[in-house]
């Protein structure tokens, strides 16, 4: 117990060690939230187009250039590894730019993510049935009408819990912010452990800290849900 | 030309094919202000198909529909603005599960009229009294029954005063026992003059109320009566043959 005790004060207390946790959390929220963002915003964007493009009896010719530009974004991204993405987007496409970091890792987790979301949404798009749709096309509102108040807020009930997941996945994914010298949690935890060569309480401890954040995150999409099935009473 | 005469719909030689399948062959027929108009025939007639034409839910292949003097299958017409004008009430209600019932009722109102909320409200409650249903305002969709739903649809349709109503099979998806408070809101509606079109298979409801009956069968448009020479005097074989079965 009393080793227990040195070793926490070691890996954590000394050299005020703990900044480096704190600091990795601050970069991973940052990073994992921003990022959530845009890969909603992408995701929806796309899944818009590509389900639009599907439902369509004759889609226009821009309409389909899109779809395929699209379905090109979904093949290469969802086809490539997340540190791969993160390391081009660092060493080849911002090589020669001065930029903090954080802004690539969230460019690049944001673009990763939003492919993922973008099938995710379109799942839950296809899923509402179509008579919501010509429900409120005959009421007269228009197309983006239509999807706004009528069939994305549906989809977005329907695919709440496989979204969760997407951002339970990808606040863990940032852990390879390391690779590009980000202290994430993982890169301060690891720090720690090439300072004190003590593997075990730097590494559990930034385990314990992403399981709280995932729990909490969890619960909070779990609240949500139950607060959006309401109208199922 | 009195008011009472006016042509809402003027449909020119309408076709609608499926990939091969010709669901629509040539129809061509009035809808004038104030006609109530029930539309029968076997499934897969295209009754419905011919229906969904009238506000494009079906793009036609093939000839021209006329709303109020205007060519709306031009695709250089703006559809959104014409949907609003006619109401459509389909066989399974397609409520938004999503939002109360005053919610349903006030949204293209205030989205589309650019009507203020309060005052959307107001009518709305106003046409839910007319119902019977005022109670179930703040309810939500899946806590009412088919006859109740169906009426809410009505309702739903009404609060963008259409100049007319489209009724898509109103009462197949509904318990028997359901099928009359749905079909007095529509008899009240057509007494206040609102022009209707209906597919229907309630053929004592289409005696009744009904202005003029047309018998779709194969795509076409094979007789069309006052509801009584329709009835008691069917010309067309086919007719023959089908009232014998349903009757």
């Amino acid at each position: 117990m009393e080793d227990f005790k040195t070793r926490f004060i070691a890996n954590f207390i000394t050299d005020d060690r703990w900044k480096y946790f704190t600091d990795g959390i601050s970069t991973t929220f940052t990073v994992s939230f921003f990022a959530v963002i845009l890969g909603l915003v992408l995701g929806l964007v796309i899944a818009i187009i590509r389900s639009s493009a599907e439902k369509a009896d004759h889609p226009s010719w821009w309409l389909k250039g899109l779809n395929v530009i699209c379905k090109l974004y979904l093949t290469i991204i969802r086809g490539t590894p997340a540190m791969i993405q993160l390391l081009i987007m660092y060493y080849a496409i911002f090589g020669s730019v001065a930029i903090d970091k954080r802004i690539v890792a969230i460019l690049t987790f944001g673009i990763n993510s939003g492919a993922y979301v973008a099938e995710i949404f379109r799942s839950g798009i296809m899923s509402v049935d179509q008579g919501q749709f010509e429900a409120g096309r005959s009421l007269g509102l228009n197309y983006v009408q239509t999807m706004w108040h009528i069939i994305i807020p549906q989809a977005f009930k329907n695919v709440l819990p496989a979204l969760g997941n997407e951002f339970i996945t990808l606040l863990k994914e940032t852990s390879i912010c390391g690779y590009i010298a980000l202290t994430d949690i993982t890169h301060g935890a690891n720090t720690v452990r090439s300072q004190t060569y003590d593997a075990f309480m730097p590494l559990f401890g930034a385990a314990a800290i992403y399981l709280v954040c995932v729990s909490v995150l969890s619960n909070l999409v779990g609240r949500l849900e139950r607060r959006l099935r309401v109208s199922e009473r | 030309m009195s008011a009472k005469e006016q042509t809402l719909f003027e449909i020119k030689d309408l076709c609608k094919s499926f990939g091969d399948l010709q669901v629509l062959k040539g129809i061509s027929t009035e809808i004038k202000k104030g006609e109530v108009v029930a539309i029968i025939g076997p499934s897969g007639s295209g009754k419905s198909t011919f229906l969904r034409s009238l506000n494009l839910l079906e793009v036609p292949t093939q000839g021209q529909i006329f709303f109020e003097g205007l060519d709306i299958t031009d695709p250089k017409c703006n559809i959104n603005l014409y949907r609003q004008k006619i109401g459509m009430v389909f066989q399974h209600f397609n409520l938004f599960p999503n939002m109360t019932i005053l919610q349903n009722m006030t949204l293209a109102p205030i989205k589309v009229l650019k009507k203020d909320k309060a005052e959307a409200e107001k009518e709305a409650i106003q046409l839910l009294k007319r119902v019977g249903l005022e109670e179930k305002a703040n309810a939500y969709p899946s806590q009412l029954s088919g006859g109740q739903k169906q009426r809410i649809a009505i309702v739903r349709a009404m609060c963008m005063h259409p100049d007319v109503m489209l009724f898509d099979e109103p009462t197949s998806a509904l318990d028997p026992e359901m099928v009359g408070e749905v079909l007095n809101v529509m008899a009240d509606l057509a007494k206040a003059g609102m022009t209707m079109v209906i597919v229907t298979h309630e053929m004592g409801f289409a005696r009744e109320v009904a202005t003029r009956v047309v018998f779709v069968d194969e795509g076409q448009i094979k007789e069309e009566n006052t509801p009584a020479e329709f009835f008691d005097h069917p010309k067309n074989p086919r007719l023959k043959e089908f009232l014998s079965k349903v009757i």
